[in-house]
């Protein structure tokens, strides 16, 4: 297989994330001091000891500079990563594998995104100059062409599909109210969400993640050097990120009820870190529920439940908090909002959180030391898909 | 009346579409209208590239007045005497200032005439001009409504300048009167237009009425729709005489041949297309018109398209031209170099889609994105014979799409921006039949 893997090659050593949310008070470059002065903190390191900087971000700055000008790095290399929605994971991945091939001793990962600055609603993007055939369609309104194709596969009808992508916002915005860091810390009645103004298709304005500025920074080390700088490492079991050849769009066999990239990333992913079941196996995941839709057919694209059923178990309660696999432990996007570069790192910290015992009122206890993060960026049939799997524990061989 | 994505050249290009529908492709097209898309730049380049016609073939603007539609079929009849087919594309979009009689009695349309050697449906017997300066109707470039002088002044220049021509016509014809069965008459000028017959001196049920009370007055498009509309009803032989004011007089005599009723046959009829419109309420006009401005969404303003990548897909972009893979059949909408099935590279062949039917698979209503018409319906569409695409839909109730409705490809005007108008395709709920004007 291509897709080799590093497990247990390099350790996450300390981790910062700023509160996601409106910093009409902060600029990029505080948002950026912040992170990565908590991941330093937390690693017990001076940044001098950082041998090599990845940042990710999606429009708020170009090149290295963006993150060496207000760190005042040391002439140290320092390079500027996008890939859309998984711009944070992705910078995260690159970090691990420069530790990993032995090129440098520590990395860090840092991911950023100012976007409560733009003034707009939801996402925007600049895109290159164009011959202006491609629909404009908002992200929105690209991840609802998931909801009729998949209710209608299914068999689901209009009102249970509403409940289900109720209940997939009502547990996030749940886990999020037990979240420091969220920017939505208020639970929402299902009413609320289910009678939310239409934005796109079926979803409403809480079926959508929400706008915010935020930032989140890890620091990676070989694993042997791990517990020089904390007690409590996570060890890098797996790394997948897949660009697809952007085939829904224009192959007719494309069904819009699963994401293509995600199955195959979350294939390698599970294959790395040596995961045969995970919906037993992990602790926790972390993923993409940029919309309600999206989350409901992730359930089934990393494994999660059988293909149809994921709609059932969503109603079973199988993702809550208490659930058998708990999804999104900290709110998710749904609760704060998706500042692109930094979302993936976001992740990662609480799994930082949780498989250290540090996530306070809303700590997993099942006894399981590995937990996903899962982002994508693009829209269903078109995107890049990233998974990783993190553990406490190294594995025994 | 036309949509919001709708402009003189789009609807210019619906009508030439079907007019050249299963014939050779014309060595010219011509475009007239009073409304064009664009001054300086030629707007009937764009109808050429959307119908997807030879470079050598040329194309011309004739933009300005409501006679500009009679000067494109005196060239495009030219062009017949010389060995060339043209297509003479005649199109409008009349607006007035709310309130007055032209926003009431305005109607939009575009008709397309292609005149030719072969498979002739009415043959051109007459013609003459009785051309007169006075100061009927004008209006001043730039302006979105026109002034007109005192009624019984027009009627008092146009009917002289009619006989005059009529009786020129009917002499280069060799006819009488009496020979004309059906009198065909256009013009903004009401007035005068309701005297032609009188003074021309044909019986009323030989006037065909104006379609007025259906489409309302399409001016420089009116001549093409009521001849249409003419040879829609018109049996073998029968002599159409079209008489059209605008700053004077225009005539031409036609003659149905025995083609035209075989050439009907699938064609809806100008009154059948008139019927299938969707209701429109009066602030979403006004707003489409540029007279009523509304809030915007908290959205970026939508880009200029630019000049050179809208060049280089000029075929993708105004021709719906797609690609098809010759190793392995695939089709790929944009065309694409890489296949998507077999991987082969540059092996593939253009492949016009227009023209072919397709089938939503799935569709969301965008009620955040910019449109002039909110919210914005996407469809994913299967074509007949493979190739997908994600489009925007146009004259669609977003109450009625469903997965498996059936589609078909129209030309429209997206968005303007930076003085770009953004001409793209996008489906349409499949009409029962097609053909004909629009």
């Amino acid at each position: 297989m291509g897709s080799k893997g590093i497990r247990d090659q390099v350790a996450i050593v300390g981790m910062g994330c700023t509160p996601f949310r409106e910093h009409w008070d902060k600029s990029t470059d505080d948002l950026l001091v912040d992170s990565s002065q908590a991941a330093l903190a937390a690693a017990g390191m001076e940044i001098d000891a950082v041998d090599a900087f990845w940042l990710g971000t999606m429009g708020s700055g170009i090149s290295g500079l963006t993150l060496s000008r207000p760190l005042k790095i040391d002439y140290k290399p320092v390079s500027r990563l996008e890939n859309m929605c998984a711009t944070g994971s992705d910078a995260f991945r690159n970090a691990c594998y420069a530790v990993a091939a032995g090129a440098v001793d520590a990395a860090m990962a840092i991911g950023v995104e100012k976007l409560k600055d733009g003034g707009f609603s939801g996402l925007t993007t600049q895109f290159p100059p164009s011959d202006g055939t491609t629909v404009p369609l908002t992200a929105p309104a690209m991840f609802s062409l998931l909801a009729p194709a998949y209710a209608k596969k299914y068999g689901v009808d209009d009102a249970e599909l509403k409940d289900v992508l109720t209940r997939i916002a009502w547990k996030n915005h749940r886990n999020g109210a037990r979240n420091p860091l969220a920017q939505y810390r208020k639970e929402v009645a299902k009413d609320v969400i289910c009678s939310s103004p239409l934005v796109a298709g079926p979803l409403g304005i809480f079926d959508c993640s929400g706008v915010a500025d935020g930032s989140a920074a890890a620091i990676i080390v070989r694993a042997e050097d791990a517990y020089k700088y904390t007690d409590k490492p996570l060890f890098v079991k797996a790394l997948s990120l897949v660009a697809g050849p952007s085939a829904g769009p224009i192959d007719p066999t494309y069904d819009y009820t699963t994401f293509h990239e995600v199955v195959r990333s979350a294939v390698a992913a599970y294959r790395q870190a040596g995961v045969d079941n995970p919906r037993a196996e992990l602790a926790m995941a972390e993923v993409h529920d940029c919309f309600t839709p999206t989350e409901l057919v992730l359930m089934e694209d990393l494994g999660f439940t059988e293909r149809g059923m994921a709609w059932k178990e969503v109603l079973a309660g199988t993702f809550d908090l208490d659930g058998e696999l708990p999804v999104n432990p900290d709110g998710g996007l749904k609760s704060f909002g998706h500042p692109i570069g930094a979302s993936g790192l976001r992740m990662l910290f609480e799994c930082w959180l949780q498989l250290r015992g540090e996530a306070g009122e809303r700590q997993i206890d099942n006894g399981r030391t590995l937990a996903l993060t899962h982002n994508l960026g693009g829209a269903p049939g078109s995107c890049v898909s990233f998974v990783s799997i993190v553990g406490s524990e190294l594995t025994e061989s | 009346m036309a949509s919001y994505d709708q402009d003189t050249t789009s609807l210019g290009v619906e009508a030439a579409r079907r007019a050249v529908a299963g014939l050779p492709a014309p060595d010219a097209v011509v475009f007239a209208t009073t409304a064009p898309a664009y001054a300086d730049k030629t707007n009937a380049t764009a109808i050429h590239a959307a119908l997807g016609l030879d470079r050598a073939s040329a194309a011309f603007d004739m933009v300005g007045s409501v006679r500009s539609a009679m000067g494109a079929l005196r060239f495009a009849l030219d062009g017949c005497h010389a060995g060339r087919t043209t297509l003479a594309v005649l199109s409008d979009i009349r607006t007035g200032l709310p309130g007055g009689n032209d926003e009431a009695g305005g109607g939009d349309a575009a008709a397309a005439l292609l005149f030719g050697d072969e498979g002739v449906i009415a043959d051109v017997v007459a013609t003459s001009s009785a051309t007169a300066e006075f100061l009927d109707r004008w209006r001043t470039p730039g302006e979105s409504w026109s002034s007109v002088w005192e009624e019984r002044f027009g009627e008092t220049a146009y009917l002289p300048l009619v006989e005059a021509a009529v009786t020129d016509a009917l002499k280069e014809a060799g006819l009488a009167v009496g020979d004309i069965d059906r009198l065909v008459v256009a013009g903004l000028h009401e007035r005068a237009a309701r005297g032609v017959a009188r003074v021309v001196g044909v019986p009323k049920e030989r006037a065909s009425d104006e379609l007025g009370a259906v489409l309302g007055n399409t001016g420089c498009a009116q001549p093409g729709v009521l001849l249409a509309d003419a040879l829609d009803r018109a049996e073998d032989g029968e002599v159409i005489m079209l008489v059209t004011l605008a700053d004077g007089v225009e005539v031409v005599v036609f003659r149905a041949t025995e083609k035209l009723v075989a050439f009907r046959e699938g064609r809806p009829t100008v009154r059948e297309q008139a019927a299938a419109s969707m209701p429109v309420d009066y602030a979403a006009f006004l707003t489409w018109r540029g007279m009523l401005r509304r809030e915007p969404p908290r959205r970026p303003d939508p880009e200029r398209p630019a000049g050179p990548p809208s060049y280089r897909t000029e075929a993708w972009k105004f021709g719906f031209v797609a690609s098809r893979c010759l190793e392995c059949g695939t089709r790929h909408l944009p065309p694409d170099r890489v296949c998507l099935t077999c991987g082969a590279v540059d092996q593939m062949t253009p492949e016009r889609l227009a023209d072919v039917p397709a089938t939503i698979a799935t569709f969301t209503v965008d009620r955040l994105a910019f449109s002039l018409s909110p919210p914005v319906v996407v469809a994913v569409v299967d074509f007949d014979g493979g190739g997908r695409f994600q489009c925007e839909m146009a004259d669609v109730d977003r109450e009625q799409v469903a997965i498996g409705d059936r589609v078909e490809m129209t030309f429209r005007r997206f968005y303007t921006a930076g003085g770009v108008h953004n001409y793209f395709w996008k489906a349409r709920p499949a009409r029962a039949t097609s053909g004909g004007q629009d």
